[in-house]
Parts: C-alpha cells; sequence; structure tokens
C-alpha cells in the first residue's frame, strides 16, 4: 500500500504543483524519488511532528495540497491537537498519512502499534478517514483525496499487501465497495483487513454459506447506506479491522446499526482487543493471538453462525 | 497599509485599541486584559504602519500574514482588525456574546482580517512557518508575523518550529513577542524562565533585537528594517508591560482573569484616554 501510495503521489505531483509532500524523518527507501523529482514540493520537517502538522497547515493556507507522513502514532496522536485546530477546524487542505497502521510494526513495539488511531481521527469534526483494503485502493484513495477540499486522514499498512481488486473497482470517498454478494452475512473490512475478509469469505462461499463482502475503505463519512442494506438484507454483520474493536469501522457500524429501527441483524466485531499487547511478535503472529489471523477469523464466524442456526432450530 | 500614520496616530489608536478591550472584556465579563493591554502598542504598530494587507480583499493573496498565537489576547485582536477597517466596530459589541461569531479566543469563522484561530498555544508558529516556507518558495513578497506571548514560549512545538525556520532561512517571517513577564500563574522568571532569551534565538539561527514594546517609534523601526539579516528569521522580543495603561492592573497576575467591573471600567478608560 506504501508503494502505491507513493507512486501515485508521484504522479499527482508531476502534474500539479500545489501537491506537496512532509515527512516526519521517516520514509527510508519510500520517498527518495519523490524528493529528487520535486524537491521544492518536499519537506522533511525532522522528528518534529506537531511542527510537521503546523507547516502543513501554513502551507495550505496558501493554497497548497499537503501530504505529511509518518507511522502510524507518530503522525496522529503525536500532534493530534494541530491536526484538530490547525487542519480541521481551518479545513485546511492536508492530508495526513499513516504507514503501519495496526500492527504492521509488530514486534518493534507497543509504541508502534496504531490501534486506536482511526476512532481518534473519526472523532474529528471535518476530517474525512480512509483505510485502503489493498495497493489498488490505496492509489485510488490517494487521488481522491487530493481531489477533495479539505482535511482527510488516510491509513496505510506497510508494503506488500496482496492485490485484492482484480480490476480497478468504483472509489468514491463515503461509498463502500461490494465485492461479493449474499444473504447469510456481509463481512465489512477495512484496511488490510480486507485481504483476509476475502480468503474467509472464498472459503464459507465454498461452503454454500452467502456472503456479502463489503470493503469499507472511508470510515468517516461511513456509507450509512451499505451499513443498513447489510443489516437488514443480510442475516449476520461482521466488521474486520486490523485495530481497537472500540470506535474505529467496528465503532462506527455499530452507531450506525444502533439506529436502525428494530428487527435487524445482530452485529460482531472483529479487531484487536482494546488492551496494550504483553507478548512480542511480528504482525502475524500478534494478529493471531488477537484472532485476526485467516482461520480464527473463519471459526469466529462459523460458530455464530452456528448458534444462530441453532436457535432457529 | 497606512504608512503615512504618524507616531501621534500610533499611539492614539494604541488607545484606542485598549479602551476597546477594556469595554469588550468588561462587558463580556472574560479574562485576559492584561494581555490584550500589553500587546497594544504592537498592534497598533503592525496594523498601522507595517501590514500590507488590504481590508477590502481580505483574501488578497499577496496580504501580509499575521497570526496572533497568544489567542487569549482576542478582544484587542478583533478591535484591532475592526479598526484597520476588516469590519465595523460595533460588531465588537458582540465579543462573546451568545450567538456572536467572535470566541473568547481569536476566532477566524465569521471574521475577516482574522487569519488564523488559536487559543492552544504553540501553535501559532509552526503554520506561520509553513506559510513563510511556501511564500519563499514561491518567490513571493509577502512576509509572515506572528505575535507570541512570553508563557507560549514554554510550548515545545514552538522550538520545533523555531529550529525549522532558522535551518530554512525563513527570512519573511518575523516573530514578535509579547514580553511581559508574567504568565498565567506567576512571573515568567519563577516559573520557566527564558533567559537569555534573545540569544536563544540567536542559537537557532535567528537575528533578533529588543525593543520597548511600548514604544511605537521603536518597533517601528525594527518592524521596517526586517528581516536585520538575510537568510535569518526575525525574533523581535518586546519588553512590555502586563496591563500597561492602566495602572492598577499593571503587572498584576490578577488581570490575567479578572474583567474590570463597570465602575472600575469608568476609571480604567479614564487613565488610558489621559495617557
Amino acid at each position: 500500500m506504501r508503494t502505491a501510495f507513493i507512486q501515485a503521489l508521484n504522479e499527482l505531483a508531476d502534474s500539479d504543483p500545489r501537491v506537496c509532500l512532509i515527512v516526519g524523518d521517516l520514509g527510508f527507501s519510500v520517498i527518495e524519488e519523490f524528493s529528487q523529482k520535486h524537491p521544492d514540493q518536499f519537506v522533511n520537517a525532522g522528528v518534529s511532528e506537531q511542527n510537521m502538522i503546523g507547516l502543513a497547515a501554513g502551507m495550505a493556507l496558501t493554497g497548497k495540497i499537503v501530504f505529511t507522513y509518518s507511522i502510524g502514532n507518530f503522525a496522529t496522536l503525536r500532534c493530534l491537537e494541530q491536526i484538530r485546530n490547525d487542519v480541521c477546524y481551518h479545513r485546511a487542505n492536508v492530508k495526513v498519512v499513516s504507514v503501519g497502521g495496526g500492527v504492521a510494526y509488530g514486534n518493534l513495539g507497543v509504541t508502534h502499534h496504531a490501534s486506536e488511531d482511526v476512532a481518534i481521527m473519526r472523532a474529528l469534526p471535518n476530517m474525512v478517514v480512509v483505510a485502503p483494503g489493498d495497493p489498488v485502493e490505496a492509489r485510488l484513495a490517494t487521488r481522491a483525496v487530493v481531489e477533495l477540499d479539505g482535511p482527510a486522514y488516510l491509513r496505510l499498512g506497510k508494503a506488500g499487501e496482496p492485490v485484492v481488486h482484480e480490476k480497478e473497482p468504483n472509489f468514491e470517498l463515503g461509498r463502500a465497495i461490494t465485492l461479493g454478494e449474499g444473504t447469510d452475512l456481509t463481512l465489512i473490512a477495512s484496511g488490510g483487513m480486507l485481504a483476509t475478509a476475502d480468503k474467509v469469505a472464498r472459503t464459507l462461499v465454498a461452503q454454500d454459506v452467502g456472503v456479502r463482502l463489503v470493503s469499507m475503505h472511508t470510515v468517516k463519512p461511513i456509507d450509512k447506506e451499505a451499513v443498513a442494506r447489510a443489516a437488514t438484507e443480510t442475516a449476520h454483520v461482521f466488521t474486520l479491522e486490523e485495530h481497537s474493536v472500540e470506535g474505529g469501522l467496528g465503532g462506527a457500524v455499530a452507531e450506525v446499526m444502533a439506529e436502525l429501527p428494530p428487527g435487524h441483524a445482530p452485529l460482531k466485531r472483529i479487531g484487536l482487543r482494546p488492551e496494550f499487547n504483553k507478548t512480542v511478535g511480528d504482525q502475524n503472529y500478534l494478529k493471531s493471538l488477537h484472532g485476526l489471523d485467516e482461520e480464527s477469523v473463519l471459526k469466529t464466524i462459523q460458530q455464530i453462525i452456528a448458534r444462530s442456526y441453532r436457535r432457529v432450530g | 497599509m497606512n504608512s503615512r500614520a504618524t507616531d501621534d496616530e500610533l499611539r492614539s489608536a494604541a488607545r484606542k485599541l485598549r479602551s476597546h478591550s477594556l469595554r469588550m472584556i468588561s462587558q463580556a465579563k472574560t479574562s485576559h486584559i492584561g494581555s490584550c493591554l500589553s500587546v497594544a502598542d504592537i498592534l497598533a504598530v503592525l496594523y498601522g504602519r507595517i501590514l500590507r494587507v488590504d481590508p477590502l480583499r481580505p483574501d488578497w493573496p499577496d496580504r501580509d500574514r499575521l497570526i496572533m498565537s497568544k489567542g487569549h489576547a482576542a478582544a484587542i485582536t478583533y478591535a484591532a482588525v475592526a479598526e484597520a477597517g476588516f469590519m465595523p466596530a460595533d460588531r465588537l459589541e458582540g465579543y462573546a456574546r451568545n450567538g456572536s461569531q467572535m470566541y473568547g479566543h481569536v476566532t477566524h469563522v465569521g471574521v475577516p482580517g482574522i487569519e488564523f484561530s488559536s487559543g492552544s498555544l504553540g501553535h501559532g508558529l509552526p503554520v506561520g512557518a509553513g506559510m513563510a516556507l511556501a511564500g519563499k518558495r514561491a518567490g513571493a513578497k509577502w512576509r509572515v508575523f506572528v505575535v507570541m506571548s512570553d508563557g507560549e514560549c514554554d510550548e515545545g512545538s514552538n522550538w520545533e518550529a523555531i529550529l525549522f525556520a532558522g535551518h530554512h532561512q525563513l527570512d519573511n517571517l518575523v516573530i514578535v513577542i509579547d514580553y511581559n513577564k508574567i504568565q498565567s500563574l506567576d512571573a515568567v522568571d519563577k516559573t520557566l524562565r527564558l533567559e537569555p532569551f534573545a540569544d536563544k534565538f540567536r542559537a537557532f539561527g535567528w537575528s533578533t533585537r529588543e525593543v520597548d514594546g511600548h514604544d511605537v517609534a521603536a518597533l517601528s523601526k525594527a518592524f521596517e528594517l526586517v528581516p536585520f539579516e538575510k537568510g535569518r528569521p526575525t525574533a523581535i522580543i518586546a519588553h512590555t508591560i502586563k496591563g500597561k495603561g492602566v495602572s492598577w492592573m499593571e503587572g498584576k497576575v490578577l488581570w490575567h482573569y479578572r474583567a474590570p467591573t463597570p465602575e472600575e471600567l469608568v476609571t480604567a478608560l479614564a487613565e488610558v484616554e489621559a495617557s
């Protein structure tokens, strides 16, 4: 996703001199082409995230479209008030980009686990929150946030995520993408969990379970209609995200479903437990501890649908 | 824009700003009158003689940008943009009132002439540095002025920006520090000492000058000479008195908080007008 993002940004910067990139002294082996090709559109703010966001807001208020780039929490939490006041309140044309969403930097430690960023960014007025599901969506999302006149948060994974979309989907901010249809259950995924959701869906479909697979790349504004349709047209709704189950995609979907008329499908949020990790591990290891590996997700879903079939029986 | 304002006219403008602030804060029963009074002469000089702005075109792309980073001095900031012609002075009556658009900390929404909303300290300078960087890269002639408080210099974000601006040689960036020596709870020296203050800026690659922040001629001279050195951002350390202009408010922490009562307002206005 990181690669797809920077390639798209390079192309955008070629054709639009307003597009700028500020990094917080991070992006080794990612940003070099951009900084060499567009020296006047590039800034390394150094290790100073508050200043990075202030700079971005200031540049944006003179007419630039400014991307800031850092690792999960440094890009967001370290400079939260700057994002709130300088960017969101002023509707400054700043796109906050974080890499390593979730536990992508697993064994680097809890400081590097971005597990609450979506919840916190989602709470900010005027902020659009996008967590693309694969490199294809990352590229399309980068273009879409440039078109958007105002703040956005773009949450990326690392590099090497599998491509889920075989062909380029119709990508619109705030509009979920449906990848498969079915009525037994809906899997709503954001970020890198889209690939897991896709695999789980394929397994379930092979077992004759009708699965609707939805990529909710924009967590804010959430596609309320897609959620309502899932909750009324399918028997179960599951959210999948590499983020705390509190306040992120699962939280956003829960908020929408809580206000639907009674009688809709139940919801299960699958994501990171809202706690600090105590065990060292790489991304896959930690995901499995949280039940986010393909096998565990499949098991969770099967247990829930089996229980409801028993109830019906 | 008015480069022909005489020193006397600037002094008169500063008295007007002080009177507006006293009335606004007394009537709205808000805080920070001391912080308004200390920065009055600085704003009078900036708006009266230095800033290239056009009240008829608040968004004029080539305007100088003024960021009021000490956002608690909101009353006087609104008064300054009103007196500069960005809005009618009678709008000031709405300050901090229910249903108005002028919050008790500097707010840009619905208030023409305000570049940037502040209130949380340590935000203005990084934003000003971003504007200055963009302006410099575009080869623009406009400049960025950031008005800061002394207490605000406790914020680490400022020092990030000070380091950045020095490194990037942003000589189109000017900060003026309203060094009134009193912060929220106590004297600056008893809280977090800033001295040797000017040396800190020099060490970060800035040009700096200390002036009497109540001497309109001295302030003008300093502002007219910026940048003092090519390739260096400018820090003007303006020595001021908190509560300046009202003898019984001067140098007192109390007037960071209290609003003058209607009776106190009368005597305060009389003092200001007699000054």
